[in-house]
Protein backbone atom coordinates (compact mmCIF):
# COMPACT_ATOMS: atom_id res chain seq x y z
CA UNK A 1 0.00 0.00 0.00
CA UNK A 2 2.39 2.43 -1.07
CA UNK A 3 -0.41 4.89 -2.43
CA UNK A 4 -1.78 4.80 1.14
CA UNK A 5 1.76 5.17 2.62
CA UNK A 6 1.75 8.41 0.92
CA UNK A 7 -1.13 10.15 1.24
CA UNK A 8 -0.05 9.25 4.87
CA UNK A 9 2.77 11.05 4.47
CA UNK A 10 1.11 13.80 3.00
CA UNK A 11 -1.85 14.11 6.36
CA UNK A 12 1.67 14.59 8.15
CA UNK A 13 3.29 17.56 6.18
CA UNK A 14 0.03 19.23 5.36
CA UNK A 15 -2.33 18.59 8.33
CA UNK A 16 -5.49 15.94 8.39
CA UNK A 17 -6.91 18.45 5.27
CA UNK A 18 -3.69 17.39 3.57
CA UNK A 19 -5.65 14.82 0.88
CA UNK A 20 -8.01 16.72 0.41
CA UNK A 21 -6.43 19.85 -0.34
CA UNK A 22 -4.62 17.98 -3.13
CA UNK A 23 -7.52 16.21 -4.41
CA UNK A 24 -9.14 20.16 -5.00
CA UNK A 25 -5.53 21.40 -6.42
CA UNK A 26 -6.02 18.19 -9.02
CA UNK A 27 -9.50 18.59 -9.68
CA UNK A 28 -8.21 23.04 -10.66
CA UNK A 29 -6.04 21.46 -12.60
CA UNK A 30 -8.13 18.93 -14.76
CA UNK A 31 -10.27 21.35 -15.50
CA UNK A 32 -7.31 23.95 -16.69
CA UNK A 33 -5.82 21.53 -19.41
CA UNK A 34 -9.52 20.12 -19.88
CA UNK A 35 -10.20 23.77 -21.44
CA UNK A 36 -6.73 23.95 -23.18
CA UNK A 37 -7.43 20.89 -25.09
CA UNK A 38 -8.59 22.03 -28.19
CA UNK A 39 -6.09 24.91 -29.05
CA UNK A 40 -3.92 22.66 -28.14
CA UNK A 41 -5.19 19.96 -30.67
CA UNK A 42 -4.96 22.65 -33.05
CA UNK A 43 -1.26 23.36 -32.38
CA UNK A 44 -0.54 19.93 -32.83
CA UNK A 45 -1.91 19.37 -36.01
CA UNK A 46 -0.57 22.91 -37.25
CA UNK A 47 3.17 21.37 -36.55
CA UNK A 48 2.48 18.95 -39.05
CA UNK A 49 2.74 19.88 -42.64
CA UNK A 50 -1.03 18.16 -42.82
CA UNK A 51 -3.48 20.30 -44.24
CA UNK A 52 -6.27 20.60 -41.72
CA UNK A 53 -9.03 20.13 -44.04
CA UNK A 54 -7.57 17.56 -45.51
CA UNK A 55 -8.77 14.00 -44.81
CA UNK A 56 -5.31 13.15 -43.19
CA UNK A 57 -5.75 16.22 -40.99
CA UNK A 58 -9.03 15.97 -39.79
CA UNK A 59 -7.76 11.92 -38.62
CA UNK A 60 -5.06 13.73 -36.79
CA UNK A 61 -6.97 16.73 -35.15
CA UNK A 62 -9.74 13.68 -33.91
CA UNK A 63 -7.40 11.33 -32.44
CA UNK A 64 -5.05 14.38 -31.02
CA UNK A 65 -8.43 15.96 -29.67
CA UNK A 66 -10.46 13.17 -28.00
CA UNK A 67 -7.87 10.88 -26.85
CA UNK A 68 -6.52 13.16 -24.28
CA UNK A 69 -9.86 14.26 -23.53
CA UNK A 70 -11.66 10.80 -23.30
CA UNK A 71 -8.59 9.42 -21.15
CA UNK A 72 -9.01 12.57 -18.73
CA UNK A 73 -12.86 12.46 -18.85
CA UNK A 74 -12.17 8.41 -17.61
CA UNK A 75 -9.94 9.51 -14.58
CA UNK A 76 -12.23 12.15 -13.33
CA UNK A 77 -15.51 9.91 -13.80
CA UNK A 78 -13.53 6.77 -12.49
CA UNK A 79 -12.42 8.51 -9.39
CA UNK A 80 -15.20 9.88 -8.41
CA UNK A 81 -17.28 7.18 -8.69
CA UNK A 82 -14.60 5.37 -6.61
CA UNK A 83 -15.17 7.54 -3.97
CA UNK A 84 -19.18 6.96 -3.55
CA UNK A 85 -18.63 3.36 -4.19
CA UNK A 86 -17.07 3.35 -1.01
CA UNK A 87 -19.60 4.45 1.10
CA UNK A 88 -21.62 1.05 -0.36
CA UNK A 89 -20.90 -3.04 -0.50
CA UNK A 90 -22.86 -5.86 -1.96
CA UNK A 91 -23.84 -6.98 1.72
CA UNK A 92 -24.75 -3.76 2.80
CA UNK A 93 -27.12 -3.55 -0.64
CA UNK A 94 -28.38 -7.18 0.20
CA UNK A 95 -29.63 -5.82 3.33
CA UNK A 96 -31.31 -3.10 2.07
CA UNK A 97 -33.31 -5.30 -0.40
CA UNK A 98 -33.45 -8.76 1.55
CA UNK A 99 -37.54 -8.72 2.04
CA UNK A 100 -38.28 -5.97 -0.21
CA UNK A 101 -41.85 -6.10 -1.82
CA UNK A 102 -41.23 -5.68 -5.58
CA UNK A 103 -42.19 -2.58 -7.26
CA UNK A 104 -40.55 -0.58 -4.60
CA UNK A 105 -37.69 -3.20 -4.60
CA UNK A 106 -37.03 -2.85 -8.34
CA UNK A 107 -36.18 0.31 -8.26
CA UNK A 108 -33.85 0.84 -5.37
CA UNK A 109 -32.21 -2.90 -7.03
CA UNK A 110 -31.76 -0.62 -10.44
CA UNK A 111 -30.43 2.47 -8.21
CA UNK A 112 -27.97 0.44 -6.33
CA UNK A 113 -26.92 -1.43 -9.28
CA UNK A 114 -25.41 1.45 -10.45
CA UNK A 115 -23.55 2.55 -6.59
CA UNK A 116 -22.85 -0.60 -5.62
CA UNK A 117 -19.18 -2.25 -6.18
CA UNK A 118 -19.73 -4.88 -8.57
CA UNK A 119 -17.21 -6.81 -10.92
CA UNK A 120 -18.66 -9.43 -13.83
CA UNK A 121 -16.76 -11.94 -12.71
CA UNK A 122 -18.38 -11.94 -9.23
CA UNK A 123 -21.81 -12.49 -10.69
CA UNK A 124 -22.90 -15.74 -9.82
CA UNK A 125 -21.87 -15.61 -6.13
CA UNK A 126 -24.00 -11.99 -5.64
CA UNK A 127 -26.83 -13.58 -7.28
CA UNK A 128 -26.79 -16.58 -5.03
CA UNK A 129 -26.11 -14.59 -1.98
CA UNK A 130 -29.17 -12.41 -2.93
CA UNK A 131 -31.37 -15.20 -4.00
CA UNK A 132 -30.05 -17.24 -1.15
CA UNK A 133 -30.85 -14.10 1.58
CA UNK A 134 -34.69 -13.60 0.33
CA UNK A 135 -33.86 -10.63 -2.39
CA UNK A 136 -36.75 -11.77 -4.66
CA UNK A 137 -35.88 -13.03 -8.32
CA UNK A 138 -36.92 -9.90 -10.09
CA UNK A 139 -35.38 -7.36 -7.79
CA UNK A 140 -32.19 -9.37 -8.14
CA UNK A 141 -31.98 -9.31 -11.73
CA UNK A 142 -33.05 -5.75 -11.33
CA UNK A 143 -29.27 -5.18 -9.66
CA UNK A 144 -27.78 -7.36 -12.36
CA UNK A 145 -28.64 -5.90 -15.19
CA UNK A 146 -28.54 -2.13 -14.29
CA UNK A 147 -24.88 -3.01 -12.39
CA UNK A 148 -22.85 -3.71 -15.63
CA UNK A 149 -25.35 -1.24 -17.88
CA UNK A 150 -25.62 1.94 -16.16
CA UNK A 151 -21.74 2.18 -15.58
CA UNK A 152 -19.82 5.23 -15.01
CA UNK A 153 -17.51 4.55 -18.00
CA UNK A 154 -20.06 4.61 -20.41
CA UNK A 155 -21.56 7.16 -19.12
CA UNK A 156 -18.93 9.54 -18.38
CA UNK A 157 -17.77 8.83 -21.72
CA UNK A 158 -21.33 9.88 -23.52
CA UNK A 159 -21.30 12.69 -21.45
CA UNK A 160 -17.94 14.00 -22.55
CA UNK A 161 -18.42 12.78 -26.34
CA UNK A 162 -21.92 13.11 -27.29
CA UNK A 163 -23.35 15.60 -25.22
CA UNK A 164 -25.52 15.34 -21.48
CA UNK A 165 -28.63 15.30 -22.89
CA UNK A 166 -27.75 11.87 -24.56
CA UNK A 167 -26.11 10.81 -21.48
CA UNK A 168 -28.83 11.78 -19.56
CA UNK A 169 -30.99 10.04 -21.43
CA UNK A 170 -28.82 6.84 -21.24
CA UNK A 171 -29.09 6.73 -17.59
CA UNK A 172 -33.07 7.19 -17.39
CA UNK A 173 -33.66 4.52 -19.87
CA UNK A 174 -30.75 2.34 -18.22
CA UNK A 175 -32.46 2.04 -15.10
CA UNK A 176 -35.63 1.85 -17.00
CA UNK A 177 -34.74 -1.64 -18.53
CA UNK A 178 -33.23 -2.65 -15.40
CA UNK A 179 -36.51 -1.73 -13.33
CA UNK A 180 -39.08 -3.23 -15.84
CA UNK A 181 -37.44 -6.28 -17.04
CA UNK A 182 -36.69 -7.23 -13.33
CA UNK A 183 -40.51 -6.89 -12.14
CA UNK A 184 -41.36 -8.56 -15.53
CA UNK A 185 -39.11 -11.47 -14.41
CA UNK A 186 -40.77 -11.11 -10.96
CA UNK A 187 -43.97 -11.33 -12.07
CA UNK A 188 -43.34 -14.18 -14.39
CA UNK A 189 -43.05 -16.45 -10.93
CA UNK A 190 -39.87 -18.26 -12.17
CA UNK A 191 -38.46 -19.35 -8.82
CA UNK A 192 -38.64 -22.92 -10.68
CA UNK A 193 -36.41 -21.92 -13.29
CA UNK A 194 -33.10 -21.91 -10.97
CA UNK A 195 -31.39 -24.63 -10.49
CA UNK A 196 -32.75 -26.90 -7.68
CA UNK A 197 -29.72 -26.41 -5.66
CA UNK A 198 -29.64 -22.97 -5.69
CA UNK A 199 -33.25 -22.70 -4.70
CA UNK A 200 -31.96 -25.42 -1.85
CA UNK A 201 -29.69 -22.79 -0.22
CA UNK A 202 -30.42 -20.29 2.46
CA UNK A 203 -28.48 -18.16 4.01
CA UNK A 204 -28.72 -15.24 6.47
CA UNK A 205 -28.83 -11.10 5.25
CA UNK A 206 -26.51 -10.82 8.43
CA UNK A 207 -26.50 -7.17 9.23
CA UNK A 208 -23.67 -6.01 6.87
CA UNK A 209 -20.51 -5.01 8.94
CA UNK A 210 -20.19 -1.24 8.82
CA UNK A 211 -18.11 0.55 6.27
CA UNK A 212 -15.72 2.39 8.69
CA UNK A 213 -13.51 4.67 6.48
CA UNK A 214 -11.76 7.51 6.72
CA UNK A 215 -11.64 10.34 4.28
CA UNK A 216 -7.95 9.58 3.51
CA UNK A 217 -9.10 5.74 2.96
CA UNK A 218 -11.95 6.89 0.29
CA UNK A 219 -9.71 8.89 -1.64
CA UNK A 220 -7.18 6.09 -1.43
CA UNK A 221 -10.10 4.02 -2.81
CA UNK A 222 -11.32 6.34 -5.41
CA UNK A 223 -6.90 6.42 -7.04
CA UNK A 224 -6.83 2.59 -6.68
CA UNK A 225 -10.13 2.35 -8.83
CA UNK A 226 -8.78 4.23 -11.27
CA UNK A 227 -5.69 2.56 -11.36
CA UNK A 228 -7.39 -0.72 -11.61
CA UNK A 229 -10.36 0.69 -14.34
CA UNK A 230 -8.24 3.52 -16.40
CA UNK A 231 -5.06 1.17 -16.25
CA UNK A 232 -6.91 -1.79 -18.01
CA UNK A 233 -8.75 0.29 -20.17
CA UNK A 234 -6.64 2.93 -21.46
CA UNK A 235 -5.75 0.35 -24.70
CA UNK A 236 -9.00 -0.10 -25.60
CA UNK A 237 -10.20 3.68 -26.08
CA UNK A 238 -7.21 4.80 -27.40
CA UNK A 239 -7.48 2.01 -30.82
CA UNK A 240 -11.26 2.91 -30.28
CA UNK A 241 -10.28 6.70 -31.15
CA UNK A 242 -7.83 5.48 -33.67
CA UNK A 243 -10.97 3.50 -35.59
CA UNK A 244 -13.09 6.54 -34.92
CA UNK A 245 -10.33 8.87 -36.33
CA UNK A 246 -10.55 6.82 -39.63
CA UNK A 247 -13.84 6.64 -40.41
CA UNK A 248 -14.04 10.22 -39.03
CA UNK A 249 -11.35 11.08 -41.68
CA UNK A 250 -12.09 8.61 -44.78
CA UNK A 251 -16.03 6.83 -44.26
CA UNK A 252 -17.97 9.08 -46.84
CA UNK A 253 -21.16 10.33 -44.69
CA UNK A 254 -23.45 8.77 -47.13
CA UNK A 255 -22.73 5.66 -46.76
CA UNK A 256 -22.89 5.09 -42.91
CA UNK A 257 -26.35 6.78 -43.22
CA UNK A 258 -27.50 4.37 -45.58
CA UNK A 259 -26.30 1.62 -43.28
CA UNK A 260 -27.21 3.03 -39.72
CA UNK A 261 -29.12 5.59 -40.55
CA UNK A 262 -32.98 6.30 -38.94
CA UNK A 263 -34.65 5.51 -42.21
CA UNK A 264 -34.02 1.78 -42.15
CA UNK A 265 -36.05 0.00 -39.31
CA UNK A 266 -34.75 -3.22 -39.44
CA UNK A 267 -31.24 -1.38 -38.14
CA UNK A 268 -32.29 -1.62 -34.69
CA UNK A 269 -32.98 -5.09 -34.39
CA UNK A 270 -29.80 -5.71 -36.32
CA UNK A 271 -27.78 -3.72 -33.53
CA UNK A 272 -28.99 -5.81 -30.82
CA UNK A 273 -27.89 -9.02 -33.00
CA UNK A 274 -24.35 -7.98 -33.66
CA UNK A 275 -23.95 -6.68 -30.09
CA UNK A 276 -24.75 -10.23 -28.30
CA UNK A 277 -21.81 -11.99 -28.88
CA UNK A 278 -19.88 -9.06 -29.02
CA UNK A 279 -18.00 -8.66 -25.18
CA UNK A 280 -16.24 -5.20 -24.45
CA UNK A 281 -16.28 -2.72 -21.88
CA UNK A 282 -18.30 0.11 -23.08
CA UNK A 283 -15.03 2.33 -23.34
CA UNK A 284 -13.74 0.69 -26.23
CA UNK A 285 -16.83 0.97 -28.02
CA UNK A 286 -17.80 4.70 -27.60
CA UNK A 287 -15.17 6.58 -29.38
CA UNK A 288 -16.17 4.62 -32.44
CA UNK A 289 -19.91 5.00 -31.12
CA UNK A 290 -18.84 9.05 -31.39
CA UNK A 291 -17.80 8.43 -34.71
CA UNK A 292 -20.58 6.87 -36.34
CA UNK A 293 -22.96 9.33 -34.42
CA UNK A 294 -20.72 12.38 -35.94
CA UNK A 295 -21.33 10.30 -39.19
CA UNK A 296 -25.16 10.26 -39.15
CA UNK A 297 -25.79 7.04 -37.99
CA UNK A 298 -28.49 7.52 -35.90
CA UNK A 299 -28.18 7.47 -32.16
CA UNK A 300 -30.76 5.05 -30.92
CA UNK A 301 -29.24 2.39 -33.28
CA UNK A 302 -26.18 2.81 -31.78
CA UNK A 303 -27.16 3.15 -28.29
CA UNK A 304 -29.12 -0.09 -28.94
CA UNK A 305 -25.96 -1.71 -30.54
CA UNK A 306 -23.84 -0.74 -27.29
CA UNK A 307 -26.38 -1.88 -24.72
CA UNK A 308 -26.87 -5.03 -26.16
CA UNK A 309 -22.80 -5.60 -26.39
CA UNK A 310 -22.53 -4.83 -22.53
CA UNK A 311 -26.13 -5.98 -20.95
CA UNK A 312 -26.47 -9.24 -23.03
CA UNK A 313 -22.57 -11.00 -23.82
CA UNK A 314 -22.94 -14.91 -24.55
CA UNK A 315 -20.02 -15.32 -22.17
CA UNK A 316 -21.85 -13.29 -18.94
CA UNK A 317 -24.84 -16.15 -20.61
CA UNK A 318 -22.77 -18.69 -19.90
CA UNK A 319 -21.15 -18.27 -16.61
CA UNK A 320 -25.12 -17.40 -15.70
CA UNK A 321 -26.21 -21.08 -16.82
CA UNK A 322 -24.42 -22.26 -13.81
CA UNK A 323 -27.29 -20.96 -11.85
CA UNK A 324 -30.41 -20.35 -14.47
CA UNK A 325 -32.16 -23.36 -16.20
CA UNK A 326 -31.76 -22.11 -19.91
CA UNK A 327 -35.66 -21.56 -20.21
CA UNK A 328 -34.94 -18.65 -17.71
CA UNK A 329 -31.53 -17.29 -19.26
CA UNK A 330 -33.87 -17.26 -22.72
CA UNK A 331 -36.79 -15.08 -20.77
CA UNK A 332 -33.89 -12.57 -19.36
CA UNK A 333 -32.72 -12.52 -22.71
CA UNK A 334 -35.91 -11.44 -24.43
CA UNK A 335 -36.79 -9.43 -21.55
CA UNK A 336 -34.13 -7.06 -22.10
CA UNK A 337 -33.46 -7.38 -25.75
CA UNK A 338 -37.15 -6.45 -26.03
CA UNK A 339 -36.19 -3.53 -23.87
CA UNK A 340 -33.00 -2.54 -25.54
CA UNK A 341 -35.28 -2.29 -28.73
CA UNK A 342 -37.61 -0.55 -27.38
CA UNK A 343 -35.08 2.24 -26.30
CA UNK A 344 -33.63 2.21 -29.92
CA UNK A 345 -37.06 3.19 -31.59
CA UNK A 346 -37.47 5.41 -28.89
CA UNK A 347 -34.01 7.58 -29.31
CA UNK A 348 -34.20 7.22 -32.80
CA UNK A 349 -37.92 8.86 -32.78
CA UNK A 350 -36.97 11.50 -29.96
CA UNK A 351 -33.17 12.59 -31.57
CA UNK A 352 -33.19 10.69 -35.01
CA UNK B 1 -2.26 -23.94 8.21
CA UNK B 2 -5.34 -24.31 5.62
CA UNK B 3 -5.72 -21.56 3.54
CA UNK B 4 -9.10 -21.55 0.86
CA UNK B 5 -8.93 -19.53 -2.30
CA UNK B 6 -12.61 -19.10 -3.46
CA UNK B 7 -13.37 -17.75 -7.11
CA UNK B 8 -14.40 -19.23 -10.36
CA UNK B 9 -10.98 -19.73 -11.60
CA UNK B 10 -10.94 -16.24 -12.65
CA UNK B 11 -7.26 -14.52 -13.17
CA UNK B 12 -7.80 -12.60 -9.91
CA UNK B 13 -8.36 -16.16 -7.95
CA UNK B 14 -5.54 -17.90 -9.09
CA UNK B 15 -3.39 -14.08 -8.40
CA UNK B 16 -4.44 -14.46 -4.91
CA UNK B 17 -3.72 -18.32 -4.54
CA UNK B 18 -0.06 -17.64 -5.71
CA UNK B 19 0.32 -14.36 -3.62
CA UNK B 20 -0.61 -16.88 -0.58
CA UNK B 21 1.50 -19.17 -1.20
CA UNK B 22 4.43 -17.34 -2.16
CA UNK B 23 4.38 -15.11 0.88
CA UNK B 24 4.01 -18.20 3.19
CA UNK B 25 6.82 -19.69 1.33
CA UNK B 26 8.85 -16.33 2.38
CA UNK B 27 7.99 -16.36 5.72
CA UNK B 28 8.18 -19.93 6.36
CA UNK B 29 4.83 -21.17 7.89
CA UNK B 30 3.28 -24.40 6.41
CA UNK B 31 0.21 -23.97 4.75
CA UNK B 32 -2.26 -26.28 2.13
CA UNK B 33 -3.58 -23.77 -0.15
CA UNK B 34 -6.69 -24.90 -1.88
CA UNK B 35 -8.93 -23.01 -4.64
CA UNK B 36 -12.75 -23.88 -4.46
CA UNK B 37 -13.92 -22.89 -7.75
CA UNK B 38 -17.85 -24.91 -6.47
CA UNK B 39 -20.56 -21.93 -6.65
CA UNK B 40 -22.41 -23.71 -3.85
CA UNK B 41 -19.34 -24.09 -1.87
CA UNK B 42 -18.63 -20.58 -2.27
CA UNK B 43 -22.21 -19.44 -1.27
CA UNK B 44 -21.74 -21.56 1.76
CA UNK B 45 -19.31 -19.08 3.37
CA UNK B 46 -21.54 -16.21 2.47
CA UNK B 47 -19.28 -14.62 0.45
CA UNK B 48 -20.71 -12.65 -2.75
CA UNK B 49 -17.15 -10.95 -3.90
CA UNK B 50 -14.89 -13.26 -5.42
CA UNK B 51 -11.87 -14.12 -4.81
CA UNK B 52 -12.44 -14.84 -1.01
CA UNK B 53 -9.93 -16.34 1.01
CA UNK B 54 -10.85 -18.54 3.87
CA UNK B 55 -8.15 -19.53 6.74
CA UNK B 56 -8.96 -22.31 9.04
CA UNK B 57 -12.39 -21.96 8.39
CA UNK B 58 -12.90 -18.26 8.56
CA UNK B 59 -13.62 -15.92 5.97
CA UNK B 60 -11.10 -13.50 6.51
CA UNK B 61 -11.34 -11.27 2.52
CA UNK B 62 -14.49 -10.95 -0.04
CA UNK B 63 -13.56 -9.27 -3.16
CA UNK B 64 -10.00 -8.51 -5.11
CA UNK B 65 -6.64 -9.25 -4.86
CA UNK B 66 -5.52 -9.00 -1.49
CA UNK B 67 -2.16 -6.97 -0.46
CA UNK B 68 0.82 -8.70 0.27
CA UNK B 69 1.25 -7.00 3.73
CA UNK B 70 -2.23 -8.49 4.68
CA UNK B 71 -1.82 -11.40 3.48
CA UNK B 72 1.22 -11.56 5.72
CA UNK B 73 -0.97 -10.41 8.46
CA UNK B 74 -3.39 -13.76 8.21
CA UNK B 75 -0.39 -15.71 7.94
CA UNK B 76 1.17 -14.85 10.93
CA UNK B 77 -1.97 -14.15 12.97
CA UNK B 78 -1.25 -11.12 14.27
Amino acid sequence: MDMMQRLAAMEDRLGPGGPAVLVVGALVAWAGIYVQLGPLADGVVALTPLDPASHNGAALRFFVYDAPKVLMLLVLVVFLMGIVRSFFSPERTRALLSGRAEGLGNVLAAGLGVLTPFCSCSAVPLFIGFVSAGVPLGVTFSFLIAAPMVNEVALGLLFGLVGWQVALAYLGFGLTIAILAGWTIGRLGLEAWLEDWVLALKTEATAAPAIDMTPRARIGAGIEAVREIVGKVWPWVLGGIAVGALIHGYVPQDTMVSVMGSEAWWSVPVAVLLGIPMYSGAAGIIPVIEALIGKGAAIGTVLAFMMSVIALSLPEMIILRRVLKPRLIAVFVAVVGAGILAVGYLFNALFG
Amino acid sequence: MDVKVLGSGCRNCLNTAEIITAKAAELGVPVTVEKVTDFAAIAGYGVMRTPGVVIDGKVVHAGGVPSADDVARWLTGA
